[in-house]
């Protein structure tokens, strides 16, 4: 297979132009023949199927939650990037666009990047029209800062609840659109499965997570826009419903992945505490605007933190990369804090975590300051921990994050299933290896807001004659018996361990092998020890109560399964990429002082896989990425 | 710590439900409430049990959606917390806790802990929102707020629509959840254009979905996790008298 990317032609900065000016519009007397499906309800979802409707399409949206608002774009907190340049420091799109391809080391593609950033300045209008209360300056002006990996200030933030407030903007014009009948709300319903018809996807299987009940929905076409698959480490900054099975089983329809194995991991959550816990929440990334962070000198210290002078304090940050200090983008954040832990400098009762210090913030700006900017981040951290952050530093540990990885997407964001698009975080595309803070809700919205509503518009015009399709076809009777079949598998096996037994001891394997760091023989032992726990499971998991009724570990026994076989092609990803690129770092690949060392003779291309069945091993197919604006240089912090 | 649970089962709505006793030990005070139920499914399950089912998500505080009745209080012991961010430090050794869920007429038990409160969503749908399409918007620097209006605007805003409000309230009322929405609307000038549809057509949904009067007891904003102000409440009356007013002009 050849991966058509389909990059308009002209230059960079006319590229999105270009396309639409050209695409093909569908007349509004035509839309509501036409019926599309959206699975997701966070930024990328809500906005899209709000927009779809607005425009007059018929929208049916989809998420398991108990309601739209509460998708996890809601848990962002720092902010949204837009190359606005009212700071006058210097800020433009084409900044944006570079510091965006520089931050994901050169690993995604430049048309797309150049977009995002393009988009980014009507995404500020749109937002602000639709009433998200963004941070002001006293004058009445927007306000905005800076963020990880970038020396401009270009993140507009309303307070650390930024991802609430935008899914709320977008949340509210999805209601009004249900309100108008324009869209369909399907809430506390899980997609269990795709269904093509000739080659094209029509149409989608659902289980009602409420009565348990399968039903058939069939539309012209289906939007993925379900978020990442982050939560497959079991500890991580992501939702406990967050999971990656919709993008999962439209790849085994035959849309490729991409780029599986880049998955972020933040520096700046909350350290992991004991065995029993469920989750590790992310304290914002903004607070590396004042916080300073820093480990003791001396290993294994037992000195509290504010009794530790300042000369026996060391600052790996600003020592190691003093031109970007403490603003290091995430993944050379993350890393250096994994080195200074592993080298026994680590603080906390585990000795896993490293300080974030705001004591030198406070005293320049004063406490109420600092309260304004992040006191809610501060209010969290309390009633997680017990511990007043204004009183000592901040404790914080690296945690899995953000999925770069994802359904591949050409320049449309459709994937290799026609009629299938991946919008958001369930596509590969923009973000390359690593993702810039402040980046996922942009790159969310405008897939949402201004990209697919063209893009989709410009297949559906190719879809006028179509007519209804019928949910009553061999095809939906097929993809709905497998559904059935499974669950009832499931149930059956009766088993003695839990399903989050499993998940658990997944995400395990994943950390230790598949994490922050990666090498040749231990991918190759997590993917043996991968086939043998998804063969345990299926001979072991126990599944308590029935498949037709309300049963959450039936949801849950879902998602682990197909996180076996994602955990596996994330291994598979890892080992074939002999390089080191943002969020990748191969061990073997290394400066002799710990920097990432990347290969562009031999890995400048996206790796996208293809299912080949049961127990055989994924096809890779390459697409090249051209950089014809930025040469890739050596990607430098110091 | 040990825990002794007394906790609301009911198989789903039609059902009667019951209240049945579990017993937990050797818990770590610094468990979340949560993990606590997670630890006594994982002990339901491998006994052969069904799993108590209750509704979370994020496990951050701002999603909201967990929320259940913890010693016949909203979110439980602390102030302005939701469930998933209480800590087993906030009780005794020992103590026996009463978990039940939100009790409210429009906010059906749907089985267990789990409740329906897609009324909320029906209240937005009526008016909570700023009629714009994708696309229409001026540059975001031509609508000038004020720091204080846009910090204003947010208190409201945050409203994370749990329904810890409503399901503390003697009444079963929504007043605190649709205030907030109109209050941040309405205090941006974007959102003044539909200030008297808005409120009338929220105050009218929310009636319909059997949601009781507010009568001024405030227990509301004591239990919400936001700190959402009952200040909120005396916008809405003002600005729904307004709108009546000047509809009938």
């Amino acid at each position: 297979m050849i991966l058509n990317s389909k990059i308009p032609e002209g230059p960079l900065e006319k590229k999105w132009e270009n396309y639409k000016k050209t695409a093909k519009l569908v007349n509004p007397a035509n839309r509501k023949k036409l019926e599309v499906i959206v699975v997701g309800t966070g930024l990328a979802g809500s906005s899209v199927a709000a927009s779809l409707g607005e425009m007059g399409y018929n929208v049916k949206s989809f998420c398991f939650q108990d309601s739209p608002r509460r998708a996890h774009s809601v848990a962002a907190q720092g902010g949204v990037n837009a190359a606005k340049n009212y700071k006058n420091d210097g800020d433009s799109i084409y900044r944006m666009f570079a510091d965006t391809l520089k931050g994901g080391d050169f690993r995604a593609r430049e048309a797309n990047v150049y977009r995002m950033a393009e988009c980014s300045l009507n995404l500020i209008d749109q937002a602000v029209a639709q009433g998200v209360p963004f941070g002001r300056e006293y004058g009445g002006y927007l306000n905005n800062r800076s963020f990880g990996g970038v020396q401009v200030s270009r993140t507009f933030y309303a307070r650390g609840q930024t991802g609430q407030q935008l899914l709320l903007g977008a949340y509210q014009a999805l209601m009004r659109q249900v309100g108008k009948k324009s869209v369909q709300l399907f809430s506390r319903h899980e997609m269990l499965d795709l269904v093509l018809v000739d080659g094209k996807a029509r149409g989608i299987v659902v289980r009602n997570l409420d009565t348990g009940e399968i039903e058939r929905h069939a539309a012209h076409a289906v939007i993925l826009a379900t978020g990442g698959y982050g939560k497959i480490y079991y500890l991580s900054t992501l939702a406990m419903g967050c999971n990656g099975s919709a993008i999962w089983r439209a790849h085994k329809k035959g849309a490729l992945m991409a780029s599986p194995s880049w998955i972020q991991v933040h520096p700046t959550s909350l350290p992991q505490s004991g065995d029993y816990q469920s989750k590790l929440t992310l304290m914002s990334e903004s607070l590396r605007n004042d916080g300073r962070i820093w480990v003791p000198l001396n290993e294994n210290e037992t000195r509290k933190a504010n009794d530790i002078p300042e000369n026996e304090r060391d600052y790996y940050l600003e020592r190691r990369y003093p031109a970007f200090g403490n603003l290091a983008p995430r993944d050379i954040s993350s890393r250096a804090a994994k080195e200074r832990i592993d080298a026994g400098f680590g603080i906390g009762p585990l000795k896993n975590a490293v300080y974030l210090d705001f004591s030198k913030a406070i005293k320049e700006q004063g406490k109420e300051k600092i309260q304004e900017k992040y006191g809610n981040l501060f209010d969290m951290y309390l009633k997680i921990t017990g511990y007043d952050a204004y009183q000592e530093p901040m404790m914080i540990s690296p945690s899995a994050h953000f999925s770069m990885g994802g359904l591949w997407v050409d320049y449309e964001l459709m994937t290799t299933i026609p009629g299938l698009f991946a919008l958001g975080e369930a596509n590969f595309a923009d973000h390359g290896a690593n993702r810039l803070g402040a980046n996922s809700l942009l790159q969310a919205s405008v897939d949402g807001y201004f990209i697919a509503p063209y893009t989709i518009a410009n297949y559906l015009s190719q879809e006028i004659h179509t007519g209804k399709i019928s949910t009553d076809t061999p095809e939906f009777d097929k993809a709905e018996s497998n559904i059935k079949q499974q669950i009832e598998d499931f149930i059956r096996i009766n088993g003695t361990k839990t399903v989050d037994y499993f998940h658990k001891t997944l995400g395990k394997l994943l950390y230790d092998y598949c994490g922050l760091a990666r090498n040749e023989e231990g991918l190759k032992y997590a993917i043996g020890e991968i086939k043998k726990l998804k063969q345990e499971f299926y001979r072991d998991v126990k599944v308590s109560g029935k498949g037709n009724t309300m049963n959450t570990e039936l949801e849950k026994a879902g998602r682990v399964a197909d996180y076996f076989e994602i955990g596996e092609l994330m291994c598979y990803d890892a080992l074939t990429r002999n390089e080191s690129c943002g969020a990748h770092f191969r061990e073997e690949f290394q400066t002799p002082d710990g920097e990432a060392v990347r290969n562009d003779a031999e890995f400048q291309f996206i790796s996208a896989w293809a299912w080949a069945g049961e127990n055989n091993e994924p096809e890779l197919i390459k697409e090249p990425l051209v950089f014809e604006e930025i040469q890739p240089t050596v990607r430098s912090y110091k | 710590m040990d825990l002794h649970l007394k906790i609301w089962r009911q198989k789903d709505r039609q059902s009667e439900g019951q209240l049945v006793n579990y017993n937990l030990t050797e818990l770590n005070p610094h468990m979340s409430f949560l993990e606590m139920l997670d630890i006594l499914n994982e002990k339901l399950i491998v006994e052969g049990d069904e799993p108590v089912e209750f509704d979370h998500d994020c496990r951050e505080g701002i999603c909201g959606q967990c929320g259940m009745m913890i010693n016949g209080i909203a979110h439980g012991p602390l102030e302005h917390t939701t469930t998933c961010q209480l800590h087993l430090r906030s009780f005794k050794d020992g103590e026996t806790v009463l978990i039940e869920p939100f009790r409210a007429e429009a906010f059906p038990v749907k089985r267990d802990l789990k409740v329906d409160r897609s009324a909320f969503d029906r209240i937005i749908s009526s008016g909570g929102f700023v009629s714009v399409n994708t696309g229409q918007a001026p540059d975001a620097t031509a609508i000038a707020v004020t720091h204080q209006t846009a910090e204003e605007a947010f208190d409201s805003a945050a409203c994370i629509g749990c329904g810890a409000c409503v399901a503390t309230c003697k009444n079963g009322s929504a007043a605190l959840f649709t205030s907030a929405k109109v209050t941040h609307l309405v205090l941006l000038p974007q959102g003044k254009e539909e200030r008297s549809h808005r409120v009338l057509n929220m105050v009218k949904q929310m009636d319909a979905e059997a949601f009781g009067h507010c009568s001024n007891t405030e227990a509301c904003e004591v239990e919400c996790p936001q700190g959402i102000s009952v200040l909120n409440i005396a916008r809405m009356n003002y600005e729904y008298n307004r709108a009546l007013f000047f509809r009938k002009l």
